[in-house]
């Protein structure tokens, strides 16, 4: 047994965390500032942080994930980090020549109380950020919230920093994402390019997560959303915003600074979420839905009373992050799939408050927990006392699936240990086709690894 | 890219230094200038390594803790290892490092698991020690393990919290082994720093609390040898074989229960030198075990290192066993080399990557006829690069200070004169115990050593030299691949392995054939790269 010490007995527990459901804030940080062109993300602390979120990034997306460090040392924690981080603006600005450095915090440059804005203007005075370039900065201490936050924090200072109204409005949506894949955010951008909206997508890691392979290594590849893009962001008739955890921070701060309104919707992870998703930019972007997106619609609701019969009533643990959790579980339950078990790490009452409205009604005997204790180890525990037929999750779940064979179908982050699924985009109804594809892909191996051979099937 | 002819030498990489330092601000390319050193085996060069990165520098090298519970800790399966910190330290070091352990139904294994406590902001503003020790209380309950290491993240040496009275305090009150590690990312300059603080930690708390009855005519200890990708499986079945006893491995495939009676041991063997001569020169100290350097990667030093592990026993039967083994394996070895051989002969290879690994993954491509140009250590000291002699002469500065060197002293009633004899006597005749003699002297002349390569260097280097195999880690995977460059990480072994033994050569010869002699890379370019443009025109048959 690959969990052998996990029990069915579930001891309350209040200081220790086992298997965590969560990480912390600045890799968050890091992978919103990827989605900036020719940003470089800064981590400001000890050279472990930026390590750990350049590998954990890296192991996911199988695409190289820069990143500086201001490389703490034991002077540095006792007298304060700001000469480090005022020689690695430096440094950076010499050597790797971005157009940004996005810097964020860590638990260590927060505890000792570093001021990440002060030590920034003391740059721009010391004339170490060059002309035209800018230094962007973030608050993301790892002892508040989750890797969440810190995505949210990051997309917040962008805005803040560089989205600006000059009363000119102009015909665009901001679509402000939570965090998926490089494909998923290529996939919002074709399904607003549908509705002839002109849209400024932020953070946009597509071209930049998932670049071609060319021969030639570019640091700065030619995705992410560029500073005129975001700087335009403050004249834009309205915002998008998916994911409340993730986005609403930054939707907030461009209705505060730039009067530019938003409507939140969860990210489009099957149908319900994308149809708001969907009629939420027609509003914003004042257009009707077109034909095209409605087809792709049916042929998603086609594949669902296709397969029906193969998921009903089936149970489910999932596990991950609450922005991507909220809409599949309501898509599970929308195909009659039974979440019985839902865990994330991401601290938050809204999110558990959420997860039994959408399960009150079909799933009644749900659990759901976040937040402190809320981990993997806990899920296993449930799953001890009462099975599944599948479990959905990061890249961990497989150690439970292979411990109470249950099948499992890979979905959040970190995914390390398969490749491809940064390609495929799982938002929107295309993306919706490839979930059910995968969760009955996951189901049926099952049966034909397990199947008596006299009940062996060939035709569904 | 066109090819380097390098058949009569490597080229003196005077200008491609100049093209890199020409880049950085003065007083950086000062201290990066003294990290580079052009080899030159005949004599003696310095090289500065070991010493802070400079801040904004895209570096490979991780912290402490990495070091400490990562490496060292990491693959030790019998001991809960509590994370004290904010979750992500934890969740980084949680089954990332391919650290194969084998556990027997019934034993305990915590490899699996990552524990942590979580610290909240109220945590870091009011001290985070009654968490601590509530999760030691949990950990405890839930899973009784008979010891537990505490590992401290970043902020808390910052805000006081004492790791070690914990430990004690809770110690007393389980009645179980629990001990702390005062591992801070920021305590040194890399993960050095937290390997010597592990070994420290282990040596103070664990080592010697048991003394077993002998199982074994010969009895060794393997110090610093991991089992990433199964290593030390391949290693420990030669053992096996040969009628050694291994009473316990630092740390690949371990338990806290066999270090705590590897004092019992007749000889320690050090595979990675950086991070464990620590407990080794301490196991001397304390107990009069000897210790030498050996090298399992390669079959040539496996060979080598199997006789002289003979030869240090003396035993004429061993010595033919040996022997024996190595012939037999040296066929299936050298037919597998001869058929792969011709087909990556003369490839170039770059190797960056950890404190021993870019020196002994040399011997296994020089087993292939593939040639090392460039080379560095991401966190190794001096010594591992010119060699043991210059120890004496390494400058102490404050980072190095700032970690305990523990003072040992002899344990009168379990020091073994007899093996301290052996030594004196063995050493007479020229046999070198404490023998590291570093990666540089086998390194060739003109070769470019480089400590701590960066982003910045390592896109000028592939540039200059235009290997056809790059080997580091994870980081660096995918922007060495985009030049069109197999990159292999040494680190994890891109989930192959084992690479080490005689079996392990023949893993690698196959891997080194995979990619060095693939066509996958030539399909970069589409067809019509090189084909004049389609012309456009107006009329569907014009």
């Amino acid at each position: 047994m690959l969990l052998r010490h996990t029990t069915t007995e579930i001891k309350e527990r209040k200081a220790l965390t086992v298997n965590p459901a969560k990480t912390c804030q600045p890799v968050g940080a890091m992978y919103a500032a990827l989605g900036v062109h020719g940003c470089l993300p800064h981590s400001h602390g000890s050279q472990g942080c930026c390590s750990y979120h350049r590998s954990a990034l890296t192991r996911h997306y199988k695409e190289p994930v820069m990143a500086a460090t201001s490389s703490f040392t034991e002077g540095s924690s006792v007298f304060g980090g700001q000469a480090n981080l005022l020689q690695a603006i430096d440094n950076i600005f010499t050597i790797y020549e971005p157009e940004i450095i996005a810097v964020h915090s860590t638990c260590l440059s927060e505890t000792i109380g570093d001021d990440l804005g002060q030590i920034v203007a003391k740059a721009k005075d010391d004339g170490k950020v060059p002309e035209g370039k800018h230094v962007v900065q973030a608050a993301t201490p790892s002892y508040v919230g989750s890797h969440v936050t810190g995505y949210a924090n990051m997309l917040e200072a962008f805005v803040k920093y560089f989205s600006f109204n000059t009363n000119e409005k102009i015909r665009q949506v901001n679509m402000l994402s939570g965090w998926v894949e490089p494909s998923d955010m290529r996939e919002l951008k074709r399904m607003a390019g549908l509705m002839d909206l002109k849209t400024v997508l932020l953070p946009d890691t597509s071209d930049v997560l998932d670049t071609p392979m060319t021969g030639k290594y570019t640091m700065y590849p030619k995705g992410g959303t560029t500073v005129e893009e975001i700087t335009s962001m403050g004249n834009s008739m309205a915002t998008v915003a998916m994911g409340d955890f993730a986005t609403r921070k930054a939707a907030i701060m461009l209705d505060n600074k730039c009067k530019v309104p938003f409507k939140m919707v969860d990210i489009p992870i099957g149908l319900k979420a994308t149809d708001r998703f969907v009629q939420a930019m027609a509003l914003a972007g004042k257009v009707s839905v077109p034909d095209v997106l409605t087809e792709e619609r049916g042929r998603l609701v086609d594949v669902i009373t296709d397969m029906h019969q193969y998921f009903y009533g089936k149970r489910v643990a999932l596990y991950g992050d609450p922005d991507n959790l909220l809409p599949l579980i309501e898509f599970l339950v929308d195909i009659d799939m039974k979440p019985v078990y839902v865990v994330s790490g991401t601290p938050g009452k809204a999110f558990s408050k959420k997860a039994l409205e959408i399960l009150a009604e079909k799933v009644p005997e749900a659990k759901v927990q976040n937040g402190a204790s809320a981990d993997m180890y806990l899920l296993h525990q449930w799953i001890k006392q009462e099975g599944v037929d599948l479990i959905m999750g990061n890249t961990y779940g497989k150690y439970i699936s292979r411990d109470e064979g249950i099948p499992f179908v890979r979905t959040g982050f970190p995914i390390v240990d398969r490749i491809g699924h940064s390609y495929f985009p799982t938002v929107g109804y295309t993306g919706g086709i490839r979930i059910l594809e995968r969760i009955l892909g996951a189901l049926m191996d099952k049966i034909d690894a397990t199947a008596p051979e006299e009940s062996f099937e060939l035709v569904m | 890219m066109p090819k380097r002819d390098y058949t009569n030498g490597l080229p003196d990489p005077a200008e491609l230094k100049e093209e890199l330092l020409k880049k950085y601000p003065r007083k950086v390319a000062k201290k990066r200038a003294k990290s580079m050193v052009t080899n030159n085996p005949a004599e003696s060069k310095e090289i500065l390594a070991n010493v802070r990165t400079v801040p904004g520098i895209i570096t490979q090298r991780g912290c402490t803790y990495a070091g400490c519970k990562g490496v060292v800790l990491g693959p030790t399966r019998d001991i809960i290892n509590l994370v004290h910190g904010p979750i992500g330290c934890s969740f980084y070091a949680w089954l990332t490092r391919r650290n194969q352990t084998r556990a027997m139904e019934g034993d305990p294994n915590f490899i699996t698991y990552a524990f942590s406590t979580d610290m909240q902001d109220e945590n870091i503003v009011f001290g985070g020690e009654k968490k601590l020790k509530e999760a030691i209380r949990e950990a405890f309950e839930n899973f009784h393990p008979t010891s537990i290491g505490i590992f401290s993240t970043c902020p808390v040496g910052l805000i006081g919290d004492d790791v070690h009275s914990v430990a004690r305090d809770m110690k007393a009150e389980l009645g179980i082994n629990i001990f702390g590690f005062s591992c801070e990312g920021y305590r040194g300059v890399s993960q050095s720093a937290g390997h010597h603080i592990a070994n420290n930690g282990i040596f103070k708390h664990v080592v010697g609390n048991e003394d077993r009855e002998r199982t074994g005519k010969y009895q060794v200890n393997l110090l610093g040898e991991y089992n990433i990708g199964g290593d030390a499986f391949e290693i420990e079945a030669l053992f096996e074989e040969i009628g050694v006893t291994l009473i316990s491995t630092y740390s690949g495939n371990s338990t806290v229960e066999s270090f705590a009676y590897s004092h019992t041991a007749d000889l320690n063997m050090v595979m990675c030198h950086r991070s464990i001569n620590y407990i080794a020169e301490m196991m001397e100290e304390k107990y009069g075990i000897p210790w030498f350097k050996v090298n399992f990667i390669g079959a040539e030093s496996t060979a080598k290192s199997l006789r002289k592990m003979a030869e240090y026993f003396g035993d004429s039967e061993m010595i033919a066993k040996v022997e024996e083994v190595i012939a037999r394996e040296m066929l299936k070895v050298k037919a597998v080399a001869e058929a792969v051989k011709p087909k990556v002969e003369g490839k170039l290879a770059m190797m960056f990557v950890g404190g021993s690994r870019a020196h002994h993954y040399q011997d296994l491509f020089r087993e292939l006829g593939v040639k090392t140009v460039s080379a560095g250590y991401e966190f190794a000291h001096r010594d591992d690069y010119e060699g043991r002699e210059v120890i004496p002469s390494i400058k102490i500065d404050a980072d190095t200070r700032n970690i305990e060197d523990l003072v040992v002293t002899k344990d009168d009633t379990r020091y073994r004169e007899d093996l301290a004899e052996k030594k004196a006597k063995l050493e007479e005749s020229g046999y070198e115990f404490k023998d590291y003699k570093g990666m540089m002297p086998d390194m060739q002349k003109n070769a470019l050593v480089i400590d701590d390569v960066n982003h910045w260097e390592t896109e000028k280097l592939i540039e200059f030299y235009k290997p056809d195999i790059f080997c580091a880690g994870i980081k660096e995977k995918y922007v060495v691949q985009k030049y069109g460059v197999p990159l292999k990480q040494l680190h994890s072994y891109d989930y192959g392995g084992p690479y080490a033994a005689f079996g392990g050569a023949i893993n690698f010869y196959k891997e080194m054939e995979r990619m060095l002699a693939t066509d996958v890379w030539k399909l970069v370019d589409a067809p019509w790269k090189h084909e004049p443009e389609i012309v456009g025109c107006v009329t569907v048959d014009a």
